[in-house]
């Protein structure tokens, strides 16, 4: 009796203690199927918002075979001026495969690029878009019926079919390029770069050029040409010694003697000039070496190294086409001699034409850097707009204040300095010149030109290089005027 | 009128995934599932509108006439295996039945699509495999003494294993599976079956320490011959069931903790030790710096899902054939490319409400050997989904599992196809006992007011 007592006490505890367990083993598998729902759902997010945010970058990848099934699909959209001019379209041939043709022939071969042997320029950077078809499904119903390609969106870029014949008519036969920008938008309305080709015969020049390594022709030296900015550098340097001396800037003084040394170095002005006793205003109007090379080698290396990083060097530049990356590599470690040369833009500072442009547009824009872009919109067959780029900040790269003294100190050239071939002209233009000495021979420089008009409400920003043609003053100012004129004419 | 179809079809599929997936919310969160018959029945409707549409597309898209009676052929099977199991076993999970031939439906679209020929060949193994399924569930509720085998199950599945492991062929660089008269198994498919009815054998007769241990030494056997087989992916996917088993048969998150810690080291010295685990690594940290290399597979898995937008590009109008073994690693990639992200996810959400199911018909279960067997297959089930799924999206490294009934592969539809009746099976035994309880209340009533 006690017997059964017992273990009827032991039982009834035993299944108290199942229960027990039973509810927190419950709760346990009740966690476990919650956590795995959790799992479930992160990775659905990821999965959506991977798939809706990268489809462009993915279809632009070459090792993705699903453009070609746009190809078939899909005649190549156009890409047109901003006035509408055709630059590049497409026509069906009979056997189904497009021909690329660019009315314009050479004229826009590094701007709006290539297509055939990998893609260049707009060509690159639009092909998404331009693979794409957005017209009504009745019209793609009505196409296949008829065994058509259906028309891919056309691309309306922000290039001017009139700057761009200027600018490549100024350059001629001279190895350089042109940047031709809105400082208010960013937009770019004219690139060119030579020696040029034309882009309908690449495939048939292909093995040409691919052999003659020496002119670079498919290079686009306007944003991947990185060359030495010369005396367009005293910008940066002038910007420097502003920041640096805030209060003190307009008191600064130098007595050029033609040259300036800091043990052995010496640094000669451009064709040894001797330009007495100048402040920053007329060291700057008349690009003297020797004062800038001491304003250099007052500077904190440290705070030059920041203004410098802060103007895009040494750094990726805010543009979807290919480009070279800028150096100026000043350091606590820099020697004199370093500095001396970075601070006038020699030795081994490099850095393309975009980017200069870039930094005038700054200097123009109140200090504020509008992001570069070439393509405006992208409209359907029909017109109707499919997408719309507006212009777009990058950043305040200076102040309004450093930027209202830059603009003094670049008009003063074209009234007074190596730009006054400008300085009769109907509009009122601001710039830097630049004679950037190559090779180490003293004759042999690089034309620059460096400018913006007008001051009072800056519309254009145009940068020139002529590589080997001499000095800025003499060979790039009258082109970048052929621009301006152009500009203004209408 | 053709474009027409294929154009807006895409949209309807779209939709009816999402359908589909909100009547698959109801039964899993009603109290008593097996009275929603008006829904599953919607379920049937939903599903035949979907196969349809799809089997239109492809229609038009090929022009192979032949794909007609393959179609009707699908339909037939399909619906009798919906009708039989209601004559048979009226008391059975019509959600995981109706999810089931979804599912089929859904792989033999795809794999349609992707290569006609394999198709039809899984369609062959599907039938056959339905029809020697249809007995498990009987099998399971009638046999009381299937947790009496314990050993039996541990050391069949092992000795499989090592077989597999000495003998198999090689394949993709991982010995998987070996021939018998022509056909090639996959048996780490099946023997997961038996590994979690062996570790529920072990569990349900103590849970003490001395049995957790012997326990994790058997199931460290198994994981470590799958290693040693270079199937790293089956490795995870026991080794997962086996932890989440253990947690949920003791309640005791300290084994959850060790469990999760030893595979979290266990992973970093396969990492150290293994070349193959490492280029898998890599090929998820940043495939595109291997593009041309280890990183191919998952970059064209990548494009596929990146290209088909919220709708897909539609059927037969992607390129999912340029994804190396996308019929059977990557088929979910493919389902996004062409019938796109919101009927991928729709997929997902079916795939996770076959598993809370399962787990509230383990809820269910008052014998803790059922309990932890319906638990443990639905673990490996939908850890298996996780991984081949999370894999294709670079959401996780890649492991190179199948896609459960969909993915081409007859051992692998086959496992899953014998998973999900043997959980018919415990529902079967979870509804008898509903209906004992039920009258065994009433008896008692009868007989208090009888006392009265």
């Amino acid at each position: 009796m006690n017997n059964r007592l017992k273990s009827d006490k032991a039982r009834r505890q035993y299944v108290t203690q199942m229960r027990r367990l039973r509810k927190k083993s419950n709760f346990a598998i009740i966690g476990f199927a919650g956590f795995t729902c959790a799992l479930f759902l992160a990775m659905i997010v990821y999965f959506g918002i991977y798939s809706m945010t990268h489809e462009e970058e993915l279809i632009n990848n070459s090792f993705n075979a699903r453009q070609q099934l746009l190809v078939e699909e899909n005649r190549r959209g156009r890409i047109l001026s901003r006035n509408g001019e055709i630059l590049a379209e497409s026509e069906t041939g009979e056997d189904g495969k497009d021909i690329r043709k660019y009315p314009y022939g050479n004229l826009f071969a590094h701007s709006v690029g290539y297509t055939g042997n990998g893609k260049t320029g707009i060509e690159s950077a639009a092909n998404y878009n331009l693979l794409q078809s957005h017209i009504s499904t009745s019209e793609k119903v009505q196409n296949d019926i008829n065994g058509q390609k259906n028309p891919g969106d056309d691309v309306i870029t922000s290039l001017d079919v009139a700057l761009q014949t200027v600018a490549s008519e100024a350059l001629g036969i001279y190895k350089g390029a042109i940047v031709v920008s809105n400082p208010k938008t960013g937009e770019i309305l004219a690139m060119v770069s030579k020696p040029d080709f034309d882009p309908e015969k690449i495939a048939e020049q292909w093995d040409d050029f691919m052999k003659d390594t020496e002119s670079g022709r498919l290079i686009n030296r306007a944003s991947q040409g990185l060359y030495p900015p010369g005396s367009t550098c005293k910008i940066i340097t002038a910007l420097a010694y502003i920041r640096q001396n805030p209060d003190t800037y307009n008191k600064y003084g130098f007595t050029c003697k033609g040259y300036i040394t800091s043990g052995d170095e010496r640094i000669n002005c451009y064709h040894g000039s001797v330009h007495g006793a100048e402040d920053l205003v007329t060291s700057f109007a008349k690009s003297c070496n020797a004062s800038f090379a001491n304003i250099g080698l007052s500077l904190d290396k440290k705070e030059y190294r920041e203004t410098v990083d802060g103007l895009l060097f040494n750094s990726e530049l805010p543009v979807q086409f290919i480009y070279g990356k800028s150096v100026m590599d000043i350091s606590e470690d820099s020697t004199d001699a370093d500095v001396m040369q970075d601070a006038i833009g020699q030795g081994r500072t490099l850095m393309s034409p975009l980017h200069l442009n870039l930094i005038t547009q700054a200097v123009a824009n109140d200090g504020v850097l509008m992001k570069p872009y070439l393509i405006r919109q992208v409209i359907n067959a029909d017109g109707n707009i499919i997408k719309d780029y507006q212009p777009e900040e990058y950043s305040q790269i200076m102040s309004t204040d450093e930027s209202s003294i830059l603009k003094g100190l670049m008009r003063e050239v074209v009234l007074s300095g190596t730009g006054k071939k400008l300085k009769d002209a109907s509009y009122s233009v601001a710039g830097k010149t630049g004679s950037a000495e190559y090779n180490g021979v003293k004759e042999d420089s690089h034309a620059w030109f460096t400018g913006f008009a007008p001051v009072e409400d800056p519309e254009i920003a145009v940068t020139v290089i002529i590589e080997g043609a001499g000095s800025g003053g003499d060979y790039a100012v009258p082109i970048a005027g052929r621009i301006f004129d152009k500009y203004f004419e209408k | 009128m053709e474009q027409y179809i294929t154009e807006y079809s895409k949209y309807i599929i779209a939709i009816l995934g999402i359908i589909y997936v909100l009547t698959t919310i109801w039964p899993v969160f009603a109290k008593n599932e097996e009275k929603l018959g008006l829904v599953y029945g919607f379920q049937t409707l939903i599903f035949f509108l979907i196969h349809t549409s799809c089997f239109l597309n492809l229609l038009i898209r090929t022009e192979n006439i032949q794909i007609i009676f393959f179609y009707i052929f699908q339909l037939v099977a399909l619906y009798t295996t919906i009708i039989l199991y209601y004559i048979v076993y009226p008391q059975a999970n019509r959600l995981i039945v109706n999810n089931m031939c979804l599912l089929m439906a859904l792989g033999f679209v795809i794999l349609t699509r992707l290569n006609y020929n394999k198709a039809i060949k899984q369609f062959v193994i599907v039938i056959i495999s339905l029809a020697v399924s249809l007995i498990v569930p009987e099998l399971i509720s009638r046999f009381k003494k299937l947790n009496e085998w314990t050993w039996f199950y541990g050391a069949f599945g092992v000795g499989i294993l090592g077989l597999v492991l000495v003998l198999g062929a090689v394949t993709k660089g991982a010995k998987l599976s070996f021939s018998l008269a022509g056909i090639t198994f996959q048996p780490s498919e099946f023997v997961k079956i038996l590994f979690v009815l062996f570790i529920a054998g072990l569990l349900s007769q103590s849970i003490d320490f001395k049995m957790v241990l012997l326990s994790a030494v058997c199931a460290g056997a198994h994981v470590m011959v799958l290693v040693a087989s270079k199937d790293l992916g089956s490795a995870l996917i026991y080794f997962v069931g086996y932890v989440v088993m253990v947690f949920a048969a003791t309640a005791n998150p300290i084994y959850l903790g060790c469990g999760f810690g030893g595979g979290a080291g266990a992973a970093y010295l396969a990492y150290r030790l293994f070349s193959h685990v490492r280029v898998r690594v890599i090929a998820w940290k940043d495939p595109w710096s291997v593009i041309d290399g280890a990183g191919y597979q998952i970059t064209q898995s990548l494009f596929a899902i990146g290209c088909g937008g919220l709708f897909g590009l539609g059927l037969c109008k992607g390129s999912p054939k340029s994804i190396p073994y996308v019929d059977t690693d990557f088929v979910f990639s493919a389902v996004a490319e062409e019938l796109g992200v919101i009927f991928a996810v729709c997929l997902l959400l079916i795939y996770l409400s076959c598993f809370l199911m399962i787990v509230k018909i383990a809820l269910s279960m008052s014998n803790s050997f059922y309990r932890i067997t319906a638990l443990g297959l639905g673990t490996t089930y939908i850890t298996q989904v996780f991984l081949t799924v999370g894999g294709g999206i670079k959401f996780i490294p890649m492991t190179g599992v199948t896609l459960p009934f969909i993915s081409y592969g007859g051992s692998s539809v086959l496992a899953s196809i014998l998973t999900f009746s043997v959980v018919q099976g415990l529902y079967l035994i979870s509804e008898n006992e509903k209906k004992k309880r039920y009258e065994f209340i009433a008896r008692r009533r009868a007989e208090r007011r009888r006392y009265e």
